[in-house]
């Protein structure tokens, strides 16, 4: 094939304490494409990103980026891991975030260049935060930290985006400014895979869906995945706190408002 | 009455008395200080940051077992035999914790107090049953005497005496830890921020774990015979926590070390000598007051500091969050 996918996962099986997470997902990403993860708690969409990454082992099955395994394209893959999941007192500047996403292009040992931090700041520069480099990354608001993970992924460079549910606890304004990036990217050729915890907001932020609960239920376009029929297969017996999204998936608004969608 | 707990202080017999008679053993211990507190400092620097403080005790006193075990099978006092001993205990720790931890519903606290009490325990047993009659005395590992390092035996390398074994050999650990943390600099840093982008970038996160632990060992072990098991663990955490006040990029705190323990040791001798009382304990004692000073005048995150600017702080930072749009 001349151009390998940005993603190619084979019949892949996760397992966390013998317990599966993920069993048997199949999945071919195509270059450019905008792709929504969801699926209830514990669906596997965080260990599916991980699995991409060689963060966790699988138990079965392969992943392929750009036709080669995770290693060897490490360069080519940015990543955006969950806000949580790092200690934000940690005695590093915004700045410093950022330049992490250089390491893979510069090497473990050697010095950063003029040219990292040209890209850092130019970086930081697109999503708003150019003014806070020198800021310690404690002292800045969820959305902040949310753009400075961004960022940091911006300045990696990629050709393939994995992001952790970059739109988890950030205010309206950064929500927008995240929604905008991922356009962007998108229009200039990148493939994001984004995992997301909403699925009102995911019909209008992505192109395509991939519904997951320990199986991958379905992938392909919003219109074709986006139907009470997959749905109600993913969240299973779970629907009614869905009615109003069910609802708008179907078309219909006779739907009771029960709840929130959220997830 | 009073002079009964404090001696009159004499600025002269506490300050100068010791540089100028017994320049040579007062520099001695002064410089062993310095070294302990440096080595213990850059490492501790990543211990903290990585939310690994009790981890640094934990390991601490797992080293008196396998100082132990080192002493029975060599039946001396060879360092080199030590420090393998105690670097096998350090990681034997480390990696006892993560399995329990992982393998059963403890918790990790639960976890490290597991592990170094019953290590610590074994190096007791050991002690009592095979070492009763040998100096390893139980004290001189809790607490270190740092005032006997100039009498030890001296280093000599091709024909140059280089002063105590104990400074030439913590001198060459507080190098290493230098060394260590300059080439690697890039891997601790973003496997301590962040190990699953470090992961992503494959960077050897595990490794990198062992190795800071196998150092942390290391260090240990060569400070403890001055400032002893229980004390060191002061050294690896007060350095860090303190210039935290001022300063809060990890550059600036691994710089800000050497002032801290030049300050720590010659605090610490000095105030010794006033009280006549253990080195090693006014040391800590004096890492403490500068503990207490930076957590009551430094600029980021000092009481005085937060109590009035609080209000002014909420203002301005809430400002600054105003909705901004990506161009």
């Amino acid at each position: 094939m001349a151009h390998p996918p940005p993603l190619e996962i084979h019949d892949l099986t996760v397992s966390y304490d013998r317990k599966p997470v993920l069993y048997g997902v199949d999945v071919v990403v195509e270059t450019g494409s905008l792709v929504g993860v969801v699926g209830p708690n514990g669906a596997g969409k965080s260990t599916l990103i991980k699995t991409i990454m060689g963060i966790v082992q699988p138990n079965g099955g392969w992943v392929k980026i750009f036709g080669q395994p995770y290693r060897k394209a490490v360069t080519r893959v940015g990543y955006v891991p969950q806000r949580e999941s790092v200690d934000w007192d940690f005695p590093v500047s915004v700045m410093d975030v950022v330049l992490m996403g250089r390491y893979g292009h510069a090497g473990f040992m050697r010095r950063v260049s003029k040219r990292d931090r040209r890209i850092a700041s130019e970086c930081l520069e697109k999503v708003n935060m150019q003014p806070f480099s020198d800021r310690q990354i404690g002292n800045l608001s969820g959305g902040q930290q949310q753009r400075v993970f961004l960022a940091r992924a911006l300045a990696q460079e990629s050709d393939l985006y994995l992001m952790d549910e970059p739109f988890a606890g950030v205010d309206a304004a950064t929500e927008t400014a995240i929604v905008e990036l991922l356009r962007d990217l998108k229009e200039r050729g990148k493939t994001l895979i984004v995992v997301h915890h909403d699925l009102s907001s995911a019909r209008e932020y992505f192109d395509k869906l991939m519904l997951l609960n320990m199986r991958l239920v379905a992938y392909g376009e919003m219109e074709e995945t986006f139907t009470p029929d997959l749905l109600q297969k993913t969240y299973g017996g779970r629907l009614t706190i869905l009615s109003d999204v069910a609802g708008q998936a179907a078309g219909r608004s006779e739907f009771e408002q029960e709840g929130t969608p959220k997830l | 009455m009073r002079e009964e707990f404090f001696p009159t202080f004499d600025s002269g017999s506490v300050f100068v008395d010791p540089w100028l008679s017994g320049f040579e053993s007062t520099f001695q211990v002064v410089l062993m200080g310095f070294f302990v507190c440096l080595a213990c400092g850059v490492i501790g620097n990543f211990v903290v940051a990585r939310r690994l403080a009790l981890v640094g005790d934990a390991i601490s006193h797992s080293l008196l077992p396998g100082i132990a075990i080192a002493f029975v099978f060599t039946s001396s006092h060879s360092l080199p035999a030590m420090l393998i001993g105690a670097a096998v205990a350090g990681v034997l720790t480390t990696v006892l914790i993560e399995l329990i931890h992982r393998k059963s519903r403890v918790k990790p606290d639960a976890a490290i107090g597991i592990v170094f009490t019953t290590l610590f325990a074994v190096g007791v047993v050991v002690i009592s049953i095979w070492l009763d009659n040998v100096h390893l005395d139980a004290d001189c590992v809790l607490y270190g005497e740092i005032g006997l390092v100039p009498l030890r035996e001296s280093f000599i390398l091709s024909g140059a005496n280089l002063g105590p074994l104990p400074i030439a050999i913590m001198g060459a650990v507080a190098l290493l830890d230098i060394l260590l943390v300059i080439v690697f600099y890039r891997v601790l840093l973003v496997t301590s921020f962040d190990a699953g982008l470090a992961r992503s970038l494959g960077m050897p996160v595990n490794t990198t774990h062992y190795g800071l632990m196998i150092a942390l060992a290391l260090t240990i072990v060569a400070a403890f015979e001055a400032v002893g098991v229980v004390l060191v663990v002061a050294m690896l955490i007060f350095p860090a926590v303190t210039v935290g006040f001022f300063f809060e990029r990890l550059p600036a705190l691994l710089f800000g070390v050497a002032p801290l323990s030049l300050a720590y040791s010659l605090g610490g001798f000095h105030l010794a000598r006033w009280l006549d009382c253990s080195i090693a304990g006014a040391m800590v004692v004096t890492a403490g007051a500068l503990f207490v000073v930076a957590w009551f005048f430094g600029p980021k995150g000092g009481l005085i500091y937060r109590s009035r600017a609080l209000g002014f702080l909420f203002a301005t930072s809430k400002q600054k969050i105003s909705p901004q749009i990506v161009g």
